[in-house]
């Protein structure tokens, strides 16, 4: 992940040499910067930081419902909540572990999916053609939609047994009355959803990849006798490799952390094959006001997302170089 | 590139796959939402039955949708000047000038983006009840305590956007206004900021989008006098019926701002997220 400025000239003040002939000294140069972020880092702190150091805090306190009033006061008790998170001989291991295995599935498939259904629109739409502005504009509306919208649409086409989806399935003779949104069919109405409102993200950034890409590569490659499959291997797909390498992240990341989209399409009864790490956290912490065992678990969460992220960057940072 | 005729399959194809994925839950919700009750009742119908506008009409008095409305309206705009005013001064600082701590930030607030939301909902609860008992100020169920939350969702990438669009504005030009005798905000706000306006505009879209749609938060943090649509619009369900047609109708007023905004706007976003992530 790549984000520093190529554009690092001097810089016009702080540095200045002839600093004398400003007169402005009621504040020193060398604190502007540090005032211009003030109010960007007060809000990371107040909203992101503290929290986030807050929750690592009561991932050791017993914070139930008993002590929520007085949450400054509840009993310090070390371990104990990781224990029971991570105790999978006992119920809530269990569940902890079911939900991860979900979690991942999920993300994984999600990113694959919206990953190659936005390179294959990319590919298809680099021609000019009639209507292709359109196409593009279209296929962008479901990301730019509000998620509960999103959402909501495809409830309605999966609820009930004379649904859209079912209505059309019995109408093809392929059966139907299943319930879509209950057992494990909602694993797929999950994935179906996330991918419709996700996909177009991808497609977005790797037709801004696409761009990039010098035209006389391609050019070379053909005079070589290059055929486009050949082509789309050897030279597209590794010269995307810095925006899908941020991409992919992003995308995992925003999955692997979903809470809107399971929550929306199943209310608050969402089925275990559907039931990412998000709202097993919600549902062990708001429902159950234990606190302390929640924070244990988004610590843990947080923890995980660390080493993958961490371990997914060195890896695809030293493939590239060897590259 | 000579394009073999298989491709050509493989395109009209998969294009036209991609469009009807895309399409149809499009056509169910905007048919849907023009259809009578007794048709959202029954077997699904591909076209309606009769064509009404009542439920644009009646969505409003079903809910309390216009209260849901200025609510989210409220905390998104303010959600995004905010954030977009703060992310300005923020970029400012990163794009032009050199100080120690520099990197520290950026790396911090790019971090940010990876947390789980779940993780600092519950103390972020907790210490927004917390000050709200030591200083009065209410933060929970309140507009302000929603607005200072979602500003802070969009700030890292509006901060990483503006850091590519500032430093592709000439230096020359900052220099200039300070040999006029501009301080720095002068010179952020007369000259950087009149250069970066198509970064602007795209930044404080997606502001408002990341507010608009936001639901973790909102489902914890409002109350009956705050709620936004995010979490207004299940009142659509009751014990006995849910009413799809203004489900739709309602989704389909207040996703239009927000889609032809982000149509409007998406190329700069584009721009600024291939600035920052191919250099």
């Amino acid at each position: 992940m790549t984000v520093t400025s190529t554009a690092s000239t001097a810089p016009p003040s702080g540095t200045e040499p002839n600093g004398s002939r400003t007169r402005r000294p009621r504040i020193s140069k060398r604190s502007v910067p540090y005032l211009l972020l003030a109010p960007a880092l007060f809000f990371e702190l107040l909203v992101h930081i503290v929290p986030m150091l807050g929750g690592l805090w009561m991932s050791f306190l017993r914070l139930n419902q008993f002590f929520l009033r007085e949450w400054m006061s509840a009993p310090f008790t070390g371990l104990q909540n990781y224990r029971f998170a991570l105790d999978f001989d006992g119920a809530a291991g269990v569940e902890l572990f079911q939900s991860f295995a979900v979690t991942i599935a999920f993300a994984v498939i999600t990113v694959g999916v919206s990953w190659v259904m936005g390179l294959a629109a990319a590919l298809f739409l680099q021609r000019s053609f009639p209507g292709r502005t359109l196409l593009r504009g279209l296929f962008l509306v479901p990301y730019a939609l509000p998620i509960y919208t999103s959402v909501m649409i495809w409830k309605f086409m999966l609820d009930r047994s004379d649904g859209m989806v079912n209505a059309t399935l019995s109408d093809l003779g392929l059966g139907g009355e299943r319930f879509w949104l209950l057992g494990n069919n909602a694993f797929l109405s999950l994935t179906v959803t996330a991918i419709w409102r996700l996909w177009p993200f991808a497609f977005l950034a790797l037709m801004a990849g696409l761009q990039s890409i010098p035209t006389d590569i391609y050019d070379a490659a053909a005079v070589d006798g290059a055929g486009l499959w050949q082509q789309i291997r050897t030279i597209t797909v590794p010269m995307l490799q810095p925006v899908s390498q941020v991409l992919i992240l992003v995308l995992f990341l925003w999955t692997f952390n979903d809470f809107n989209v399971p929550y929306l399409l199943f209310n608050q009864a969402v089925p275990s094959s559907a039931n990412l790490i998000s709202i097993h956290i919600y549902q062990n912490s708001f429902l159950t006001w234990n606190f302390g065992l929640g924070s244990a678990m988004s610590t843990l969460l947080l923890l995980f997302l660390l080493v993958i992220t961490a371990g997914y960057l060195m890896l695809t940072s030293r493939r590239s170089r060897n590259a | 590139m000579r394009e073999p005729r298989w491709f050509q399959w493989v395109r009209g194809v998969g294009l036209c796959l991609l469009t009807l994925f895309t399409v149809i839950p499009l056509y169910v919700m905007v048919t849907t939402s023009v259809k009578p009750l007794s048709d959202v009742q029954d077997t699904f119908q591909w076209l309606p039955s009769a064509l009404t506008l009542e439920p644009y009409v009646d969505m409003w008095s079903t809910v309390r949708l216009a209260d849901y409305f200025v609510n989210s309206a409220v905390v998104s705009l303010g959600a995004a000047a905010f954030s977009v005013l703060i992310a300005l001064f923020a970029a400012y600082a990163i794009s032009r000038y050199r100080f120690r701590g520099r990197d520290a930030f950026r790396f911090t607030v790019l971090s940010t983006q990876m947390f789980p939301g779940i993780l600092f909902l519950l103390p972020l609860y907790l210490i927004y009840a917390t000050v709200g008992q030591a200083t009065g100020i209410v933060l929970q169920g309140s507009h302000i305590g929603l607005i200072i939350t979602y500003l802070t969702f969009s700030l890292p990438f509006s901060i990483w956007m503006l850091v590519s669009y500032f430093d592709s504005i000439p230096v020359d030009l900052d220099e200039a206004a300070y040999i006029d005798g501009a301080g720095p905000v002068q010179t952020l706000w007369r000259v950087v900021i009149p250069a970066a306006k198509p970064g602007i505009a795209a930044v404080s879209i997606y502001a408002f989008m990341t507010a608009w749609g936001e639901t973790l938060f909102a489902s914890i943090m409002t109350d009956s006098d705050s709620t936004t649509l995010a979490i207004g619009l299940r009142d659509y369900s009751t014990q006995s019926t849910v009413y799809w047609n203004e489900v739709m109708s309602a989704s389909l007023v207040v996703s239009i701002p927000v889609v032809l905004g982000f149509l409007a706007l998406q190329r700069y976003l584009v721009q600024g997220l291939t600035a920052g992530a191919v250099k």
